[in-house]
């Protein structure tokens, strides 16, 4: 893993919450490229770890690296704009919203009018208008839920409402794109759409940082993975070395458990 | 045009209807004066509730920030006109220097006021906001010592109506045959502010900032997540809003002719706060009319309570301004149970827009 390869790098990373350590001293590397996994058992740090890359906790010790420029306090609308963007793992839509409202709010950290062009709607502001409309179409049709473009976001399905989230976050031009259990109460159709859809992403050169617990997907899908446990790293290494690694398996199973993925 | 006239495509079906309102509105001095000479007041009142419920919809509506201190920007406005235009600085400038300057100071109060709440949400924002809207009042009900600015409890007499050259606003004067009485004048200035502000309101409600506003309203930390910068954006709200109080504020300094700091109390700020959830927040039409029905409907009971009463019981068994309140209380308890959402709810334009795109 040569300097040039990284997109993201973070070294220590700690972070407390009064007696308790989400984090402790927590390394990592992401490449461009990649799709990256970050699993453990249920309050390991996964989503803390996101919280505070992402900038809506900051860390008690250690930085991050993004694209070659540290990513030290600087707040969730600065990340964005940086490139990194994010799903909830309890999904977070503009509930009271369209579909498409909600991917056209995506693109507003990419575009810039003011109010000014909001009053007078001069030539510049419209043409920008139509090409957030267009390109939040693009990406609806992109994830899936074109048809449902003009439904409020609280009346999807639960799988479109996964996959909205998704676009909306595309639609932020994002270098990493972090999704907090995106396959969550999926069945298994729709994690193999899913799944379909990851691919496009990443071949569309976008990298992915992915906290799962389906360990199939994330198995079949990342390339390395990192293993948290109790807010500690306990393994780094693609998915077969660490699926294979005891200290992972005795995190998740609790006891020296051979584990047994058909299919993986 | 289209979209916000609900006329499934036909757009003449909109311009007829437009021009119907148009007439509507030009007509309508002529046939309330022939009611009564007081109703052409009250209907400018009514604008003016409508202005400043157009504003507060900005803060509470598209941005969902809970203001119950609003009023504090329409008495910066009035004030502001008061102190520039009548005999108690000597000043007399012309309005449409003042009104901009007004919705400035306003605005600036807007900022200075939101600075402090940004990090707060829903019940202590409406605490703190009440709380300045009440410094606000205080202050001009005490700027009397050392210097006098604003003559305390007593008020701003005297205040210069508009004035254009020779043109009078307060004057009455017969054009083209029809008694133009001051109400009238500046009735129909009024009516050109708010279909002004009507236009801002709803290109604003769609834009980026509008929608920016919209998703800080739903959800922040998604917002902020998806890169708006919420306390840019949420001080953007509080500005917008104030300055379209402040407007407000300076048009009816012109149109009394007297203000005083009991105009700007905190019951004001809640009636234009009712006029806002009772119409629909967030949708700029549902919000019209909350303010419409809140200022008339009192007015028009008024005027019939006692006469009713008069002719059924022979003699008056509830006084009008107690009746007034009972049925205000009764409209707001029916709203929250049956229509929560206010009379023209912004979810429910929403999907009737959807058969559009």
């Amino acid at each position: 893993m040569s300097p040039e390869l990284a997109l993201l790098t973070a070294k220590g990373i700690s972070k407390r919450f009064g007696g308790v350590h989400a984090l402790a001293d927590v390394d990592f590397t992401i490449n461009h490229g990649e799709v990256y996994g970050l699993i453990g058992p249920n309050g390991a740090g996964k989503t803390s770890l996101f919280n505070v890359l992402t900038g809506i906790y900051s860390p008690d010790g250690g930085a991050f690296t993004f694209d070659g420029l540290p990513l030290a306090g600087l707040k969730p609308n600065d990340v964005a704009a940086r490139g990194i963007a994010r799903t909830f793992q309890n999904i977070r839509l503009f509930a009271n919203l369209s579909a498409l409202e909600n991917v056209m709010i995506g693109r507003h950290v990419r575009t810039h009018a003011n109010v000014f062009g909001a009053i007078f709607r001069d030539r510049k502001t419209l043409a920008e208008e139509e090409a957030i409309e267009k390109r939040a179409h693009e990406l609806l049709e992109y994830v899936g839920v074109a048809k449902r473009a003009n439904t409020l976001a609280k009346h999807l399905a639960y799988g479109d409402q996964r996959r909205l989230e998704i676009a909306r976050a595309l639609a932020t031009e994002p270098k990493l794109l972090a999704l907090d259990e995106p396959a969550a109460g999926m069945n298994a159709t729709e994690t193999a759409s899913l799944k379909a859809l990851l691919s496009d992403i990443r071949r569309d050169g976008i990298t992915i940082l992915l906290i799962e617990h389906d360990m199939k997907l994330v198995m079949s899908v990342c390339d390395r993975v990192l293993v948290l446990d109790y807010g500690k790293k306990i393994a780094e290494g693609s998915a077969a070395e660490v699926q294979k690694n005891e200290k992972v398996i005795a995190a998740y199973l609790g006891g020296e458990v051979s584990l047994n993925l058909k299919g993986a | 045009m289209r979209q916000y006239f609900g006329t499934k495509g036909n757009p003449a079906a909109a311009w007829v209807g437009l021009a119907l309102v148009g007439v509507a509105l030009l007509l309508l001095p002529w046939v309330l004066s022939a009611i009564g000479t007081a109703w052409v007041r009250i209907l400018n009142l009514a604008i003016l509730f409508v202005l400043l419920s157009l504003g507060l919809n900005i803060v509470v509506g598209f941005a969902g920030l809970l203001d119950l201190g609003y009023i504090a920007f329409y008495a910066v406005g009035a004030y502001v006109y008061a102190l520039l235009a009548s005999p108690h600085f000597d000043l007399h400038l012309p309005f449409w220097i003042i009104l901009p300057l007004g919705a400035g100071l306003a605005c600036f109060f807007g900022v200075l006021l939101g600075a402090p709440t940004l990090k707060l949400r829903g019940d202590y924002l409406a605490i703190v906001t009440l709380g300045f809207g009440e410094i606000i009042r205080i202050f001009l009900n005490n700027l009397s010592q050392p210097v006098n600015l604003t003559n305390g409890p007593q008020g701003i007499t005297l205040i210069d109506p508009f004035r254009i050259g020779s043109f009078n606003f307060a004057k009455p004067e017969k054009i083209l045959g029809l008694d133009f009485t001051g109400p009238v004048k500046y009735y129909y200035f009024l009516v050109v502010v708010v279909i002004v502000i009507i236009v801002l309101n709803l290109r604003l409600q769609n834009s980026r900032i509008g929608r920016a506003w919209e998703a800080i309203r739903e959800d922040e930390v998604a917002a902020r997540a998806m890169g708006i910068n919420t306390r840019n954006m949420k001080l953007l709200a509080f500005a917008m809003g104030a300055s379209f109080g402040g407007i407000s504020g300076g048009i009816f300094s012109a149109t009394q002719g007297f203000i005083s700091p009991e105009s700007f109390v905190l019951v004001e700020s809640i009636m234009v706060l009712s006029m806002v959830v009772l119409g629909g927040m967030g949708n700029v039409f549902g919000v019209i009319l909350g303010a419409l029905l809140l200022s008339f409907v009192p007015e028009v009971l008024r005027y019939t309570v006692e006469p009713v009463q008069m002719a059924v019981f022979g003699r008056t068994l509830i006084e009008p301004e107690v009746i007034r309140m009972l049925l205000f209380g009764l409209a707001l308890v029916l709203m929250m149970l049956y229509r929560p959402a206010g009379l023209l709810p912004s979810a429910l334009r929403k999907r009737e827009l959807e058969g559009k795109r």
